[in-house]
């Protein structure tokens, strides 16, 4: 319990490095993007210059550059983003709003690719060299390199036009005014076409690693040793090659969900799910800098939380995991 | 088996060999083939594939030549992908080495900051990139790159932390070279190639990240993309599918490339060094 407890400590003693870094960077990108916040509020407000002289004294856009870093991280702490211009609204309510939506798009696809790409991969891996292993990694490969967004949009045409038995894009039926379940079931369907396009992507990643950790467990003396005891061929590979292989999938797991995070902004363009990704995607037609900021940080932050969770979770799976190499 | 020969000798590699090398071709003779100005009006709107032999691909929304934009496209994703790429693992193997052989405050910065870059979607960072500067080809391999080299930096990095203690390392400090010096002409060259073997994954990436910014619009507006072809064609989806379709499929066929002779390769080169 205490490795686990050091461990977790560490882990977030360099979080927070990390986080300060990821800060400084979104200021500088801040400070670059031209015009400032009072200029964005002009332009939707009008005001003549006595009153931009005004508001960047009050906003404090008149003091040095250390003194608005400064104070751009006093107002994190706070967890005050700032105001968007395009929704007239404070950043954080933007995107807490919109947050719940890409968890959901992103916990699914990834158990979408996981469960999926692990199976597969151990039924390819259970023969290394056979038939069906060379076919699987060959197609993984080709999947791999396909485009999320254009996988999307090829899913769409047959799925949504030709066959009609998906809706083309959404998150629900707009003024179905459907509750509780029926409402859960919309939402399911809706989902289906945008999980498959994020999730069939990362599927191959998982598939190739698991064939990879096999190839590497066949080789070792405990599944000779297993064999050699007359265990079935199934138990084999179930206990022992798979099982080993399984760890360093869980790792990826959270090194994954900053691509998936990325990947979600195109996939939540082409379906026209209300998420994160669709917000940046906004905020960038709308030149609204802050926002797009915003979202980066709250990705930043949601990605340190979830490779955290998975530290922790390999620390507790894997006894070898001391919280001395952990650390590093 | 000379070297090449063994190279071509799998399947899997002669393919990723043969697209590459149809690929470089199209991206050479684009503008002997096709002069002019690819997103100039050749014909008659949203002409189907295969019904004009002049225009064989058929023509967009707008009554763009297809395959013309397809040829002049594929320059793009390669000069686009090439360039990030080779950004990425120069800025990766410099601050792997410096990270590495300097060891200390120095290390523990550099990774830190390899930690922020990591922790932010690669690609979120090169859309805000992108829309602060403004999209231009330089500025978009810039930002691919930018989300491109904590991969390479920490290859670099563990492969320097083993060489560094080395004999030849050793001698260099005696004879009095300066540690940049021996950082940068002695460790770096030695630590290369494990760098280098994931040129394709990111050469791979990059073409996928661009097509992806051009998707969004948020490419060079001056030049043909792949990805701004599927967004073109997007707006007919319903009507003309295959305008989305085409390009995506050369941009499969394009990473799918890289990755076989990539792969090919790096085991060419695992055979060569257990043979030798």
């Amino acid at each position: 319990m205490t490795r686990a407890l050091t461990l977790i400590r560490r882990r977030l003693v360099g979080s927070i490095f990390v986080l300060l870094i990821v800060i400084i960077g979104t200021f500088l990108l801040l400070e670059a993007a031209p015009g400032d916040a009072v200029d964005a509020y002009i332009v939707s407000t009008g005001g003549d210059a006595g009153m931009i002289e005004l508001l960047r004294h009050r906003w404090g856009l008149d003091q040095s550059e250390l003194t608005r870093l400064a104070n751009y991280i006093w107002a994190l702490l706070h967890l005050d983003l700032g105001q968007s211009v395009t929704f007239s609204r404070p950043i954080r309510d933007v995107i807490l709003e919109r947050l719940p939506t890409t968890l959901l798009l992103m916990v699914s696809a990834t158990a979408l690719s996981f469960g999926l790409g692990s199976a597969l991969g151990i039924y390819a891996g259970a023969k290394p060299g056979s038939l069906r292993d060379r076919f699987l990694s060959i197609g993984s490969l080709a999947l791999y390199a396909v485009p999320g967004f254009w996988l999307g949009l090829v899913l769409i045409v047959v799925f949504a036009v030709d066959l009609r038995w998906l809706p083309i894009g959404g998150i629900e039926s707009l003024a179905s005014e459907k509750t509780g379940f029926a409402r859960a079931a919309d939402i399911a369907v809706h989902l289906v076409l945008p999980v498959s396009a994020l999730g069939f992507i990362y599927f191959a990643l998982y598939l190739r690693m698991m064939r990879a950790g096999m190839a590497e467990a066949w080789r070792q003396d405990f599944v000779l040793a297993a064999r050699a005891r007359g265990l079935s061929r199934r138990r084999v590979v179930f206990a022992h090659v798979a099982r080993n292989a399984l760890l360093p999938l869980i790792t990826m797991l959270g090194l994954q969900s900053a691509q998936m995070l990325g990947g979600s902004v195109v996939i939540e363009s082409v379906f026209a799910v209300p998420g994160l990704g669709r917000l940046a995607q906004e905020a960038v037609a709308s030149r609204d800098t802050p926002l797009l900021l915003g979202i980066i940080l709250t990705s930043a932050v949601l990605v340190i939380a979830i490779n955290l969770a998975v530290d922790i979770a390999y620390a507790f799976l894997d006894p070898r995991v001391g919280a001395s190499e952990a650390g590093a | 088996m000379s070297p090449l020969n063994r190279f071509l000798h799998r399947p899997e590699t002669l393919a990723g060999a043969i697209i590459l090398g149809v690929l470089f071709a199209m991206a050479l003779f684009a503008s002997l083939l096709f002069p002019g100005d690819p997103q100039a009006i050749a014909g008659p709107a949203l002409l189907p594939p295969f019904h004009d032999w002049s225009l064989p691909l058929g023509t967009d929304r707008l009554g763009r030549d297809v395959l013309a934009e397809l040829f002049h496209g594929a320059r793009t994703s390669l000069a686009v992908g090439l360039a990030a790429a080779a950004a990425a693992l120069l800025i990766g193997a410099v601050v792997g080495t410096l990270a590495g052989f300097a060891g200390g405050v120095v290390d523990e910065v550099l990774m830190r900051i390899t930690d922020a870059f990591q922790t932010v979607p690669s690609f979120l960072l090169a859309l805000a990139f992108v829309s602060v500067v403004g999209p231009s080809l330089g500025v978009v391999v810039a930002a691919i790159a930018l989300g491109a080299w904590t991969g390479p930096a920490r290859v670099a990095r563990a492969e320097v932390l083993s060489i560094r203690e080395r004999d030849y390392v050793a001698g260099a400090r005696v004879i009095g070279m300066h540690p940049l010096e021996i950082a940068f002409r002695e460790v770096l060259p030695n630590a290369l190639p494990p760098v280098l073997a994931l040129s394709s994954v990111i050469v791979a990436a990059a073409i996928l990240t661009e097509a992806a910014l051009s998707f969004l619009g948020l490419g060079d507006p001056n030049r043909v993309t792949w990805g701004g072809m599927i967004a073109e064609g997007r707006t007919v989806l319903r009507t003309a599918p295959f305008l989305s379709i085409v390009p995506g499929i050369a941009l499969v066929l394009t990473v799918l490339g890289v990755y076989l002779a990539g792969e090919g390769v790096v085991e060419t080169a695992a055979v060569r060094r257990s043979l030798s």
